[in-house]
């Protein structure tokens, strides 16, 4: 693979928690690359340490051994503040439980990234809106999350992700807690706005319904990465 | 910066009720701490209305009198006063910025009440001076305290044979009758003739002989005292006084001592025929803030001059003002520190369960990019709207129960003053106050939030995601 159009770049990723007086294993030494511009998926079961490795990947987590590359930037040579910005502008996210903020309205939410990267009023405006009506929420821009169904929030919470154009978009398990149909509905949407932005997409799951429309799938196995193989549209 | 404070508002909205509570102690802090403030500031502006009126800013002794001459006061006699009058008050740094001038006599003695079959006398303090100066010292009320006394009518420039007596004195030398007074009736004594006879006889006599040369006895409606007093040289002196009236002086023991008179007749009794000096040339100044300065011209006149006196402020003759403002003040300190505590305490316990409530959020915020900083400013600045409400809050309602306590017109008698005064709380008059206590609490709400800011700041991304 050519390595300027790799996303990601872990060599010997580990990683070790603590619990108690027992070292447990997340991570047992991984070496991925994930390309730019593809639906990617790690999926693996329960404990199997796709969210570790997605807490790598999105720096908020450091690997107890080996290396993290993500767009081209070494995350151990960044401070922590230098971590968070290099989120701020690269990197976003959508959590299984949405984590919207309950206190901003669904704009207000969108916007948030805008304003943490320092985006003008105009252009927060601007890009706020326009993404709110991608994802179908125009006339619930007011509503405070409370006021929102499940798929609704989450496609908040993936406008938010969207709307400062980041490199990369880290989703985990993002349909585990929404029915099927609805589920449906907000993988077709990730689909489309990977397709016309052609963000790189990295999400860990182990939903067949959004495997189904992978690009690239990593599959883990206790901390390993047990097999690569190119999904539907990737092959 | 919009954004930080929209999160904080809603924040502390979300949580109203314990909001609420947190924003009650602050302001219940503030409300407090504004009154009382308010209270001891109108106590402290009352004292010192009430010392300006009686001894004025600052005082011209003879040097050594104000440590060692109160018991000799005619050995300690300004000569030449009015000379040192003229020059203070004709330079050009302190004329604008005085209201009186004028001098004062110091003298004690015996006082007696020889007429109509009494035989009482009592050993007396006194102060002479010139009642028409006095009155206009009675009129200074810089401070807004509404304790402007009248004119004393009893007393003028023309009469300088009258004088007032403490009310204590005047039952004491058996004037309770012809001055009007309610007093309690005497218990029947036993009077020892050959004893009592003696010093009337003296005493009258001296007065006689004495009187040729004192200032003319008016107000013959009057009753008399007869004043013994010992000279320069020591030899005895007797005047006689017509009491006017008698004035409560708020302390027992002065009370039962205080003779007030115009200073013609305290001096004809301290120096009789001799040079008339004064024990102290008072002033009186416009606004006290302008002491410092009228003290450091006084002090380079003296010097200018070479004359052998001595300056006291009003401070350094009133200690009792000291010992008043020190005591509300640290009662203020004491009050501060308990209300700061308690605000402390609120602010923590309301902020550390915001941070537990608000973990996930913190992580999400923080995986979005927020620094660690940014979570710290968050909770510092949502800790700070709570103080800084309560006490806006408590501000606003001092001045409401301050407005009321005034407007119902309630008296007391502070400690040390003969006459009811306006029981008043003056919280809008002191805007330092207010202003220090509101910056004070919203601070310590400040403090107080840095710690679980601090805990939130500090929290694993991970972790945080993870809470549930």
């Amino acid at each position: 693979m050519n390595p300027e159009a790799t996303a990601v770049r872990l060599h010997d990723a580990a990683k070790t928690y603590r619990a108690g007086e027992v070292d447990v294993p997340a991570l047992r030494g991984i070496s991925i690359d994930i390309p730019y511009h593809r639906f990617s998926m790690i999926v693996g079961a329960s404990g199997s340490g796709k969210s570790t490795l997605l807490n790598l990947v999105g720096c908020i987590d450091t690997p107890t051994r080996g290396s993290v590359e993500v767009c081209g930037t070494k995350v151990a040579d960044l401070d922590d503040d230098q971590l968070s910005d290099f989120r701020a502008r690269n990197i976003g996210f959508i959590f299984q439980t949405f984590s919207l903020v309950p206190v901003l309205s669904a704009y207000e939410n969108v916007e948030y990234p805008l304003v943490l990267v320092g985006a003008p009023d105009a252009e927060r405006k601007r890009k706020t809106s326009q993404v709110l009506e991608a994802v179908g929420l125009g006339a619930f821009a007011d509503r405070r999350p409370n006021e929102l169904s499940g798929g609704q929030r989450q496609r908040v919470a993936i406008a938010r992700a969207l709307v400062k154009a980041p490199q990369i978009v880290l989703a985990d398990e993002p349909t585990a807690n929404l029915d099927s149909e609805t589920g449906a509905s907000i993988i077709e949407l990730m689909r489309k706005v990977q397709a016309e932005s052609r963000t790189t997409f990295l999400f860990a799951t182990h939903d067949q319904q959004l495997m189904s429309q992978a690009d690239e799938i990593f599959v883990i196995r206790d901390g390993t990465l047990v097999d690569h193989r190119h999904g539907r549209a990737g092959a | 910066m919009t954004m930080l404070f929209k999160t904080a508002a809603r924040n502390i909205l979300r949580n109203g009720r314990r909001s609420f509570m947190t924003g009650s102690a602050v302001a219940a802090g503030a409300m407090a701490l504004m009154l009382f403030g308010g209270y001891a500031g109108y106590i402290f502006d009352a004292l010192e209305t009430s010392n300006v009126q009686r001894v004025g800013h600052l005082s011209l002794f003879r040097t050594g009198y104000f440590l060692f001459g109160s018991g000799n006061p005619a050995a300690y006699g300004i000569g030449d006063y009015r000379k040192v009058m003229d020059l203070v008050s004709n330079d050009p740094v302190i004329k604008p910025l005085v209201n009186v001038v004028t001098p004062t006599q110091s003298l004690m003695g015996i006082a007696g009440n020889f007429s109509g079959g009494n035989e009482a006398s009592k050993t007396f303090l006194g102060v002479g001076f010139v009642p028409s100066e006095r009155n206009k010292m009675r009129l200074w009320d810089e401070r807004h305290t509404g304790l402007v006394r009248p004119a004393d009518e009893r007393l003028s420039d023309r009469d300088e044979s009258r004088g007032l007596v403490g009310v204590g004195l005047a039952r004491i030398l058996a004037l309770c009758a012809p001055l009007h007074l309610q007093c309690p009736e005497a218990p029947a004594t036993r009077t020892d003739e050959s004893a009592s006879a003696k010093p009337r006889e003296d005493i009258v006599g001296l007065a006689q002989l004495e009187g040729q040369g004192a200032p003319k006895a008016g107000g013959d409606d009057l009753p008399h005292l007869d004043l013994l007093g010992a000279t320069v040289g020591g030899a005895p002196n007797v005047v006689s006084l017509a009491v006017a009236g008698a004035e409560a002086q708020g302390v027992r023991e002065l009370d039962d001592n205080f003779i007030a008179m115009h200073l013609a007749i305290a001096q004809q009794l301290v120096y009789g025929r001799g040079e008339h000096k004064a024990t102290a040339i008072v002033l009186q100044l416009k606004r006290s803030e302008d002491m410092p300065i009228v003290r450091a011209r006084l002090a380079s006149l003296i010097d200018q001059d070479h004359l052998d006196l001595e300056i006291r402020d009003v401070k350094e003759l009133s200690p009792f003002y000291v010992q008043v403002v020190a005591m509300f003040s640290s009662i203020f300190i004491f009050i501060a520190i308990m209300m700061g505590v308690i605000v402390l305490f609120a602010v923590v316990n309301t902020m550390t369960m915001n941070v537990m409530e608000r973990t996930n959020e913190i992580g999400t915020i923080r995986a979005m990019g927020v620094r660690r900083g940014g979570v710290r400013l968050q909770f510092l600045v949502e800790g700070a709207l709570v103080g800084a409400v309560g006490a806006t809050v408590g501000a606003i309602l001092a001045f409401a129960v301050a407005a009321l306590v005034n407007h119902t017109g309630l008296t007391w008698i502070p400690p040390g003053n003969s006459s009811p005064t306006p029981f008043r709380i003056d919280v809008i008059d002191h805007p330092l106050l207010v202003i220090g206590t509101w910056v004070a609490l919203t601070l310590v709400a400040l403090w107080a939030a840095l710690i679980p800011a601090n805990r939130a700041a500090r929290l694993s991304i991970v972790d945080a995601l993870r809470h549930v």
